[in-house]
């Protein structure tokens, strides 16, 4: 166990009646960093994710979560991989990113709640385009809302599942580039799935690879090596 | 027209379907509900037809019949793409059903068209106090499961990673929608209780942006409908249900124009 990390993995293993997709994982995520997690598509990627979010039961071995001062327990923001958003989607981007807030029941927000909203709004730019419709923005735009999102309720770790994939080359730099901000200015820790080895160098510190059940680590700068290993 | 006593029943009641319909409505467009709701309404038909062969009264029968079919349909659930033939099985079933009833409990045609077509003649005080707490009962779930419904019906991905019980969630909302089918059918009629379950929600959708105002919007729309519709019907002796439509329909249509013009 690390002296800093936010989540410690332990002796992890996911199996399906079919198949084991994570096979006795050690891991450790240190807090305020930035890591890319890589894998062929069916590698599990989504599943460890899944099992992080308590949506999976691990067959074996355990998750711990740090929580940092004051806080009970660790509260992480999910966005995603597949959203579908039509163009005739009513919500305003604003009434989108409230959804999240689900600790209360009231059918109206509770002023806090109402700050949260604002502040997570102000935190992906876009106080400006708050009332717009969802289903009338850009790609890159409906990408901040996703986030946003998941930032309503203050975590302490962001997952962003291929949240780059749909968007052209400029939009992932923006994105990639305001998810850097949140993580250097609110120590914000940040998983980041990806097939895209650039960003993945560009923006992140270190890299997990998954693959047949195993994860490596290292920083992203072994990144190619371990690619052309694998392929080898 | 309130000094007559079946016209205030009539008011009154339609005032708390109005408020239900229009409050359920928009989570039932919202879910894509639409078709089932209809489906839902012909099989009230079945069940109110059914409760006149048995002795039940018509809303009873109604109640059950689409309480238990809302949960027939709920544990199938269907894959997508298959979910709308298989309806339309169910429904066609149950029309038949609902006239094989209706001429084995040698009630005559008259009746017919009222659970069809609605009617508000004859409502009773006693009927009026049923139908007030059935919507009570409705407005009470639909607070209680509130912000989680509202996360799951409008943005369904979203809340399936927030370990919410979505299939339990899916459950309660059918059987609220039973519900609000059975206490809108009573004066709508079943076959056209869809539109006030469906049409004010829709509109709404065009006109709002936040689901508070589209509750607004929508519950706003079912009331002018009914009231005027009831207002109208009772002026010139035509069907009330004829007037809720077409109100129904030309508050569809100018909020469709509105999002047009808006747009551009
Ligand atoms: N609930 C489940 N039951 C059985 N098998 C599953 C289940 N969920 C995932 N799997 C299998 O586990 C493997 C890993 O899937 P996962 O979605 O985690 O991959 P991934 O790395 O996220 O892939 P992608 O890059 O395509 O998103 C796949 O072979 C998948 O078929
Ligand atoms: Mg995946």
């Amino acid at each position: 166990m690390h002296k800093d990390s936010i989540l410690d993995i332990e002796h992890l293993t996911v199996r399906f009646p079919d198949k084991t997709v994570l096979d006795d994982i050690n891991l450790s995520i240190q807090r305020g960093t930035m890591v890319s997690l890589i894998g062929e598509n069916g590698a599990g990627k989504t599943t460890l994710i899944r099992t992080i979010l308590h949506q999976l039961k691990p067959t074996k071995g355990k998750i711990i979560a740090h929580p940092g001062a004051g806080r009970r327990h660790l509260e992480i923001g999910y966005v995603p991989q597949f959203r579908n958003i039509d163009t005739g989607y009513p919500l305003s981007i604003k009434s989108f990113v409230g959804l999240n807030r689900l600790k209360h029941r009231w059918p109206f927000y509770l002023p806090q709640e109402h700050a949260a909203l604002i502040s997570a709004l102000k935190r992906t730019n876009l106080l400006k385009l708050q009332n717009i419709r969802l289903g009338s923005a850009s790609g890159g735009e409906k990408q901040r809302a996703y986030l946003a999102q998941a930032l309503v309720n203050d975590p302490e770790l962001l997952i962003l599942d291929e949240a780059t994939a749909s968007l052209d080359v400029k939009a992932k730099n923006e994105l990639m580039t305001l998810v850097q901000q949140l993580n250097q200015s609110d120590q914000l820790t940040v998983i980041f799935i990806t097939h895209d080895f650039e960003l993945a160098q560009k923006y992140t510190q270190r890299f997990m690879f998954l693959n047949e059940g195993k994860i490596e680590t290292g920083p992203v700068a072994d990144l190619s090596e371990k690619f052309l290993e694998a392929h080898a | 027209m309130f000094v007559f006593e079946f016209m205030r029943n009539a008011f009154l009641a339609s005032t708390f379907i109005a408020i239900t319909c229009g409050l359920v409505g928009v989570f039932v467009v919202a879910r894509n509900l639409s078709f089932l709701s209809h489906t839902l309404s012909e099989i009230g038909f079945a069940g109110a037809a059914f409760g006149v062969f048995v002795g039940l009264s018509p809303l009873n029968g109604m109640l059950l019949f689409t309480g238990a079919s809302s949960l027939i349909v709920g544990t199938l659930s269907v894959e997508k793409s298959h979910r709308e033939a298989s309806i339309s099985a169910v429904s066609s079933l149950f029309i038949g059903l609902g006239i094989l009833f209706l001429s084995l409990s040698n009630k005559n045609a008259s009746y017919a068209t009222n659970i069809l077509f609605g009617s508000i003649v004859g409502i009773s005080v006693a009927e009026v106090n049923q139908l007030i707490l059935l919507s009570g009962i409705a407005l009470i779930a639909l607070l209680a499961v509130y912000r989680i419904l509202v996360f799951d019906s409008f943005d369904g991905v979203g809340a399936a990673s927030q370990n919410i019980h979505r299939n339990l969630l899916s459950m309660f909302f059918l059987i609220l929608l039973a519900l609000s089918v059975s206490i809108g059918a009573q004066i709508v009629g079943s076959l056209l209780v869809f539109i006030l379950l469906t049409l004010p929600a829709a509109s709404a959708q065009y006109m709002g942006r936040s689901v508070p105002s589209m509750l607004a919007f929508s519950l706003g729309f079912a009331l002018i409908g009914v009231w005027l519709g009831l207002y109208l019907g009772y002026v010139t002796n035509w069907p009330v249900t004829f007037f809720i439509a077409s109100i129904e329909v030309v508050i569809y249509l100018l909020s469709l124009i509105y999002n047009r013009w808006q747009t551009n």
